[in-house]
Formats: C-alpha cells, structure tokens, sequence
C-alpha cells in the first residue's frame, strides 16, 4: 500500500494510464471488454441498417423475388397524400410539442430549484408521472379526456368552460396528445434541475447586489448558462418526436390507425402500417430512412444556429 | 421604498408558492383519478363520480383474473430481469474500456456508439424482426418467396409462415428475442463512462501496484463508488424493458409468451366500457416501477446530478 502510494505521488500527470504492454493487447483488451455491446451493434443496429437500405431500393413485398426498383420507393413518396399527412402531423408535434414542453419543464425546474419547504417531496411529485409506461398512461388520458364521463370536461365545466371532444376531434387529438407528453414531462425538468445546480452563485448574487431583478437575472444568468442543457433537451426531444409511436398506437383506441381521421396518422405509425399491415417493406425501409436524414438535418440544423446562443463555461 | 420591495418579495414569494402548489396538483390529480376509479363500481364510472362510495377491492381480483395477468406478470418479470442482469454486464464492461481503457481505435468506436443514439428505431426494427424470426434474408434477384402465406392485410406480419428459407430455430417467441435487443444499450454505457471517467488516474496507479488486473480494479474499487450511476442505469434499464410495448408486439404470436404491456394493450377490447378493470390493471402494471423508482430514488437524483449529462 506505501509503495503504491509513494507511486501515485511521483507520477502526477498521467492521463489514462496504459496497462498491456503493447498496442495489439491494449486493443485486444478494450474489445474484450465492449465485445458484448459491440456484438449487440453489429448484430441489431449496423446489419439491419444494411438490410433495410437495401429494402428501400427494392420492391419488397409479401410474396414472389425481391427485385431492384432503384428509387421508386422515394419517387412514391411524392405522391402518397397519406406519407405528406404523416409527415404533416409528425412536424405538428415537434413545432409546437417540444418548445412547448421544454418551456414548462425549464418553468418547473425554476420552481422546484426554489429553496422552500418540501422541496424534495415536490422534486418526486412532478417526476412521477415520467415513470408512467406509455401504455398505461394513453390509457389514462383517454378516460381523463373522455368528452362524456372525463375528470377534464367535468372540471372544465366547473369554471363554465364547455371542453370539447378530445377524442373524436380530429382538431383536438394532437393537443391531447402533447397534454399526454408534458404530463410526463419528469425526465426533461430532472435534467433541466441538474443544470441549475451549476448555474453560478457569486454571480447570481453580484447580480442581486448590483439590484438587479429576479426577472433579470434569469433573462441574463440563468437562461445563457443553462443552454446547453437546452440544447440537449431540445434535441433528445425533437428526436423522440419524430418517432413517436406508442401513445398514438393506444389512443386510437378501438378506431382504425391514426384516427380520428388520420389526425394522429403520425410517421412512424404510417411507416408500421406500410410494414407490418400491408407488408410492404421496401416502402417502409425507405420511409424510415426518409426520417432519418430529417432527423439529421434537424440535428445539424439546430447545432448550427445553436452555435451562436450556447454557453460553455469549460 | 425597502419596505415596499419587502411586500412585492412576499407577495412573489406566495405567487411561486402557489403556482408550485397547483402544478403539483396538476401533476396528481390523473394519478387520483385512476386510483379512484379502479375501486368504483360500473355505475360510477359513467356518473362522473369523484370518489367510489364503497371501495370495490375486487375489482383489482376481477381485472387480474380477465386480463389474465397472472402469466403475462410473471413473464415481464422473468424478461426485466434477464434485460437487466444483460444490460448492467454490458454497461459497465463497455462504459469501463471507454473510460479507461487506451486502446487503438477507441474514439472512432465511441463516435459509432454516440451516433448510434440518433438511428430511428424504425429503420432497424423491419430487418432486425426478420433475423429474430430466423428467416435468411432475401436478397435482390433470388426469388426467396420468403413468405408462402400470409394471413391478409389487416393481419400481422407475426400471422406469415416462413416456410423455406429459414435457418436454424426462429427466436420468435422466445426470452432470446424479447430480452437480447435491449441488452445493448448506448445510452447506459455513455452514462457510466462519464461517471467512470472522473476517477482520478492515481486509483488506477495504486490498485496496479498493488497487483490488480483491469477487472478486479474495476469490481473491487470502481463499482463499489459508483452506486449512484449504477443505479440510474438500473432505473432507467428497468422502465425500459418494463414498459416496452412495441417490439414485444412484434417478436411473440402467443399470448403465453407476451409481456405485461402488451397484456394490458389486449385487456382494452377485452374490458370494453369496463374502465374501473381497464385503470385496475393500469394501476397493477405501475406498482413493480413505482417500487423501483423509490427503491433508487435517491441514487438516481444523484446519479442525473453527478454524471456529464451535460451537453
């Protein structure tokens, strides 16, 4: 124990230390040890993004050879009315969704940062609904939203208001379903919290000194210094949201997919219905790499304007 | 002038205190009102009833008993706990080369891992069901007919028979198909390794004197401090594998076989217009995750704090 002691005191400036004596067994050590992931990757991630980009140039169907029809999948693409409404409801929900849930999850983080009493019992009641399966809880939105029997329009009704038809409205089914989002909003405000612990002090302080409002400090210190947490959230979340699956699967209850009226017809759903309903996987495959280089461009997009607004204190 | 700034501090003060008061209420209220309703009878569920008069218990019997939860229960505990055992292994192995491990090629490795995280599910899911299901991937210009019979449109994809090209035994239905995709996971391992890589290096230095390999070092010295990350791994593996929905859907034909959410999918034709069952078996799916979540709670607060998940 002295000895390694009396090491560590000699050697102070080491990065990661290097242990197997040559390049060959460090390698062969650092693959043994991401072997099960990388298997994993190969296996789930990089053979079937192979795959399914072959799909997508081919005509795949149920029966009969699988033929090349270079980019007709994409061509189609064009003229399918359904894959623009798709497409159409999906941008719905990560223009209006995410700014809006990151909003209220920044607003609650602030609130939950305050020094009161209580403060943790809060912290866990505003993540608990976060911890909802997906599954239960568009179950539960769908009995809380029900126009007839539903806790929202008996309370509505209350303060005079005449709630409408959630459900079967197809001008009403995507607001319900980004209410449904920001219910479980927990994970973003978790995250949003941790940045604010690292939100300077002596700054905030200075600033309150020097009589600066509490709405100015946080126009001028807080917002700048918590955005790359921003920028996280907006881009897991807007990532999520192009995939966005399983709350639509349930809430269509018994209805066919995607209704009211393909209102909740969101991308991916149209993508499981080409695939797995009308077994047209060539369709499918490009649809889905379609969405993929949205999503990219989305990402690149937002890193780019980003670029200018983020702080980074390292 | 002070005292006046004194009473606009306070009266902010209960501002803040009441809008925190009424989120809070917010956030409760759909729990109340789906425990509430899982004790109410038929008739009050239809007559906007805020509190059942009497508690109906049975209902928690009578929706476990219809929904059959019993064997779907079982089998999403069996699943959880194989994804976990496979994802924590995984996890810490690999968060642990990341983080300490110099080997040749390591950074391109970690870019592939990290870009990994933006790959739709959807471009992987059609191909990665096909492998599972264990038919030998046609390829352009053989005629495979891969599928001889498919049960119509409206079915799906599960009802096809593969009937020549398959190799080996299909996974279809099997704890191999419904636990192994969820093994591999990027964002665990990215979580670990940020944890793992603010060790400072003299820890490594000492635990080598002292003669100890890379994974004794690790088991004996690193996890044991890394309760935290650990811990929010295991939550968020657990709500993972928990609640996944869609992919189970896909990988098991056999209601035998299914998981406990697609269990309380196909209790909604079942239970119809029986809504205190229907939110009787919501809440019997939300009880293992709850448990859970207050098990790690304290962890995982200060795992999301200490961990880089910044930026």
């Amino acid at each position: 124990m002295r000895l390694s002691s009396l090491y560590s005191r000699i050697n102070h400036n080491h990065s990661a230390p290097v242990w197997g004596r040559s390049r060959y067994r460090s390698l062969r050590l650092g693959l043994l040890f991401i072997a099960p992931w990388l298997a994993g990757f190969l296996l789930f991630t990089l053979y079937p993004m192979g795959m399914s980009l072959v799909y997508s140039l081919t005509e795949y169907h149920t029966r009969g050879p699988l033929e090349w029809n270079q980019f007709q999948n994409f061509i189609n693409m064009f003229s399918d009315d359904l894959f623009w409404t798709a497409l159409k409801n999906t941008l719905y929900m990560v223009v209006f969704g995410v700014p809006i849930t990151l909003i209220t999850s920044f607003a609650c983080a602030i609130l939950l940062n305050l020094k009161v009493k209580g403060q943790s019992i809060y912290r866990v009641i505003y993540f608990l609904p976060s911890i909802v399966p997906a599954v239960a809880s568009t179950l539960l939105w769908l009995w809380i939203l029900n126009p007839q029997a539903g806790v929202m329009n008996t309370l509505l009704g209350y303060i005079g208001i005449k709630g409408p038809n959630w459900l079967n409205n197809p001008a009403w089914s995507k607001p319900s379903l980004i209410l449904l989002g920001m219910w479980g909003m927990g994970g973003t405000i978790v995250i949003y919290l941790s940045g604010l612990q690292d939100v300077s002090k002596n700054l905030l302080e200075a600033a309150e000194l020097d009589g600066a409002s509490w709405f100015q400090r946080l126009r001028h210190i807080t917002i700048p210094m918590v955005s790359p947490i921003t920028l996280f959230n907006l881009i897991t979340g807007m990532i999520g949201m192009f995939q966005y699956f399983t709350q639509a699967y349930i809430f269509r209850g018994t209805g066919g997919l995607g209704s009211p009226l393909s209102s909740t017809l969101f991308y991916s759903v149209y993508l499981y219905q080409q695939g797995f309903q009308y077994l047209d996987f060539g369709y499918a495959s490009a649809m889905a790499w379609v969405l993929f280089f949205i999503i990219l461009g989305c990402t690149v997009l937002i890193l780019k304007i980003s670029n200018r607004y983020t702080y980074y204190a390292g | 002038m002070a005292k006046h700034s004194r009473l606009v501090r306070i009266i902010g003060r209960a501002i803040l205190y009441l809008i925190l008061i009424v989120g809070a209420i917010i956030a409760m209220t759909p729990f109340f009102w789906m425990i509430s309703t899982s004790f109410m009878s038929l008739g009050e569920t239809i007559n906007r009833a805020w509190i059942p008069q009497t508690p109906q218990w049975g209902n928690y019997a009578e929706a476990w008993k219809q929904a059959n939860f019993g064997v779907y229960f079982k089998n999403s505990v069996i699943i959880t706990t194989v994804s976990l055992l496979g994802l924590m292994i995984n996890s810490i192995l690999a968060g642990y080369a990341f983080a300490s491990i110099k080997f040749p090629g390591k950074n391109i490795i970690f870019a592939i891992l990290l870009a990994t995280m933006m790959v739709p599910e959807s471009v992987t899911v059609l191909p990665s069901l096909l492998l599972v299901r264990g038919s030998i991937i046609p390829l352009p210009g053989v005629d495979s007919r891969a599928f001889d019979a498919c049960v119509g449109a409206g079915g799906q994809v599960l009802a096809c028979q593969f009937q020549n090209f398959t190799f080996g035994a299909s996974w279809l239905n099997t704890l191999q198909a419904l636990t192994i995709p969820f093994m591999a996971n990027a964002f665990s391992i990215f979580l670990l390794r940020q944890f793992f890589q603010q060790m400072p290096s003299e820890l490594y230095d000492a635990a080598r004197i002292d003669g100890a390999g890379h994974l004794r070092y690790l088991f004996q010295i690193v996890l044991p401090i890394s309760k935290a990350p650990i811990m929010t791994v295991l939550l968020f593996g657990f709500i993972g594998s928990w609640n996944s929905f869609m992919w189970p859907l896909l990988v098991t034909t056999r209601d035998v076989k299914r998981p406990i959410m697609v269990g309380l999918w196909n209790f909604v034709t079942e239970a119809g217009p029986q809504t205190h069952l229907l939110m009787a078996g919501a809440v019997i799916t939300l009880i293992p995750i709850l448990i859970v979540y207050f098990i790690t709670q304290k962890q995982f607060t200060e795992g999301i704090a200490t961990t880089g998940l910044k930026g």
